[in-house]
C-alpha cells in the first residue's frame, strides 16, 4: 500500500453504476424480489382475465390488460421503492454512501433506476400475454408496444412518489402506506365515482383539469397506439419531480 | 501541511449547540484520542470532519480538500467508521468491501478487497453475510471498509466499543500498523485506551475543546486519569 491514495477519486460514473449494481442485486438478495415478481404477474394476468374479460371480449388487444396496470403500480411501485432511502436510515448505512466519494444526485439516480430496472423486470415477465394474444388473432404490435412503453413510464412516476416517501422516514413500512396512499389518489382520479364527487364541489373546467393528473386518463392513450407528448411529459414529470424532491429532502441534513 | 484541519467549527442542532467552537489539526504520523463524556460533541465533530454534516459556521480541510466545497475529492482521501460500525447486512462482507472498492473506483477492486480482508482478519468470515456475524467481526467490517483504499486520513467513532479485551487488541494492533503513514482519529471513552493507542489527545465537552496536548503530558496531569477526565469535562 502507498503514502498517497492509488487514485485522485472515482470517476462520476463509477460511483453510480457501483450504486444501481448493488441496489439491482440487492432486490434478488432475498426472496422478496420473486415473491414481488410472482405477485404482480399473477394480479397483471388474472385481473386481465376474471375482471377484465379480455377473453371473452373477443379481441385481439391488451388494452384490458394495460386497463388495470395504474392499479398494481400504484400498490407496487411503493413496495420497491419503500426500501430506497428508509432502509439505509435504519441501517445506519446512509452516513456510510454520504461520506463515501459519491454525491447524493449519483446515489439517488443509482438507486432510482436500479428500481425502475426492476419493475420493467416484473413488466418483461408479462410478455407471455402479448405472445398469446399474438398466437390467438391479428393485433396490431406497434399498439401493444406502445401499451408496455406507457406502462413501464407509469412505473417510473408511482416510483417518483414513492422515493419521496422512503427519503421522508426511517421505516419501510410506513414508506410503503404512505407512498400507496399517494399514488392511490392518481388512480382514483379520473374513475368515473370520483368524477361525480368533485363535480359536486367544484367548477366543471377544475374537475376536467384533476382529471387530466389521473394516471389511467394518461396511460389510456398508449394502450391504444397513441404515443402523446403530453402523457409522456407527465410520467417523466411525475419520475423525475419525486426523483429531485427526494434527493433534496437527503441532502437537508 | 497538515492532513486534517479543522477552524472553528459550530454546529446545533435547533436549540442545542452540538459543537461550539473546534479548531484543531493532525499531522501524518499522528494518532489523535478523542476523549469525552457521551453527547460532548466527539461524533458530531467527526460527522462534520466527514461531510456527513454540513456545519454551520467554520470548516474542516481533509488531505487539502474543503469538506464542504470539494466533498468529493475530500472523500476520496478519507476512511470512515461511523458508531456503531454500519453495514450493508444483507451483503456478505467481500460483497460489501466489493461495493466499497467498485464506488471509489479503485484500480483492480479484487486484489485491493482481497488485501483488506487479510489485513482485517476477516478472510474465514467473506463469504458470510454482515448481518450473521459477531460484534466483532463486525466492527472489523466497519474497519475494513474504512481503509480498503488506503486512505491517508482515518477517523474511527469507537472502534473498539463493545469488543472483548482479545478483539481490542487486534484492532490496536491494524491502527499501529498503519499509523504511521497517516493522520488518524479515533474516538472513545475508554481512558485506558489512551496509553495505549494515542500519541495525542484532544477532550471535548459540552461541544468545546477542554484539551489539546501530547499523550505524554496528558498522562502526567494525575495517576487516577478518571478524575483527570472529570476535571477537564466539568
Amino acid at each position: 500500500m502507498s503514502d498517497t491514495p492509488a487514485t485522485p477519486g472515482p470517476r462520476a460514473g463509477a460511483a453510480f453504476l457501483a450504486v444501481l449494481r448493488r441496489e439491482f442485486a440487492g432486490y434478488f438478495r432475498t426472496p422478496l424480489a420473486y415473491v414481488f415478481l410472482a405477485v404482480f404477474n399473477a394480479f397483471a394476468i388474472s385481473l386481465a382475465f376474471f375482471v377484465g374479460n379480455i377473453y371473452e371480449a373477443g379481441v385481439a388487444s391488451l388494452d384490458r390488460f394495460f386497463l388495470y396496470h395504474p392499479w398494481l403500480w400504484a400498490f407496487l411501485a411503493p413496495a420497491a421503492g419503500a426500501r430506497l432511502w428508509a432502509e439505509e436510515r435504519r441501517q445506519g448505512t446512509i452516513e456510510l454512501l454520504l461520506t463515501w466519494p459519491v454525491t447524493v444526485w449519483q446515489a439517488a439516480l443509482g438507486k432510482f433506476f436500479a428500481a425502475w430496472l426492476f419493475l420493467g423486470c416484473a413488466l418483461l415477465i408479462t410478455l407471455p400475454m402479448a405472445f398469446t394474444v399474438c398466437y390467438l388473432g391479428d393485433p396490431d404490435v406497434g399498439v401493444i408496444v406502445s401499451g408496455y412503453v406507457g406502462s413501464f413510464l407509469c412505473a417510473g412516476a408511482c416510483l417518483g412518489i414513492a422515493a419521496v416517501a422512503s427519503a421522508l422516514t426511517r421505516s419501510q413500512v410506513i414508506a410503503f402506506v404512505t407512498g400507496f396512499l399517494a399514488c392511490f389518489v392518481l388512480v382514483l382520479v379520473g374513475y368515473g365515482v370520483f368524477d361525480e364527487l368533485l363535480a359536486g364541489a367544484f367548477s366543471s373546467g377544475t374537475v376536467d383539469a384533476v382529471r387530466r393528473l389521473g394516471l389511467w386518463r394518461n396511460l389510456e392513450p398508449f394502450t391504444l397506439g397513441l404515443v402523446d407528448v403530453r402523457p409522456v411529459a407527465y410520467f417523466l414529470t411525475a419520475a423525475f419531480a419525486g426523483l429531485g424532491l427526494s434527493t433534496i429532502i437527503v441532502e437537508r441534513r | 501541511m497538515a492532513l486534517i484541519e479543522v477552524s472553528h467549527l459550530q454546529k446545533s442542532y435547533g436549540a442545542i449547540r452540538a459543537v461550539k467552537d473546534v479548531s484543531f489539526s493532525v499531522d501524518r504520523g499522528e494518532v489523535v484520542g478523542f476523549l469525552g463524556p457521551n453527547g460532548a460533541g466527539k461524533s458530531t465533530t467527526m460527522k462534520l470532519l466527514t461531510g456527513y454534516l454540513r456545519p454551520d459556521a467554520g470548516k474542516a480541510v481533509v488531505a487539502g480538500f474543503d469538506v464542504t466545497e470539494d466533498p468529493v475529492a475530500a472523500k476520496a482521501h478519507l476512511g470512515y467508521s461511523p458508531e456503531g460500525a454500519p453495514a450493508y447486512g444483507e451483503m456478505t462482507v467481500r460483497e460489501f468491501l466489493r461495493f466499497a472498492a467498485d464506488l471509489r473506483g479503485l484500480a483492480e477492486p479484487a486484489a485491493r478487497v482481497a488485501d483488506t480482508l487479510k489485513l482485517c482478519r476477516l478472510e474465514e468470515v467473506a463469504g458470510q453475510a454482515i448481518d450473521t456475524l459477531s460484534k466483532g467481526y463486525r466492527m472489523r467490517v466497519g474497519f475494513a471498509q474504512a481503509v480498503i483504499h488506503d486512505p491517508a486520513v482515518l477517523i474511527l467513532d469507537e472502534p473498539t466499543d463493545g469488543l472483548d479485551p482479545n478483539q481490542k487488541f487486534e484492532v490496536r494492533r491494524i491502527l499501529k500498523d498503519m499509523a504511521a503513514r497517516k493522520a488518524v482519529i479515533v474516538s472513545t471513552h475508554i481512558l485506558e485506551e489512551v496509553g495505549e493507542l494515542c500519541t495525542r489527545v484532544i477532550v471535548i465537552a459540552q461541544g468545546e475543546v477542554r484539551c489539546d496536548e501530547p499523550k505524554e503530558r496528558f498522562l502526567q496531569r494525575g495517576a487516577d486519569l478518571n478524575q483527570v477526565f472529570r476535571q477537564l469535562t466539568a
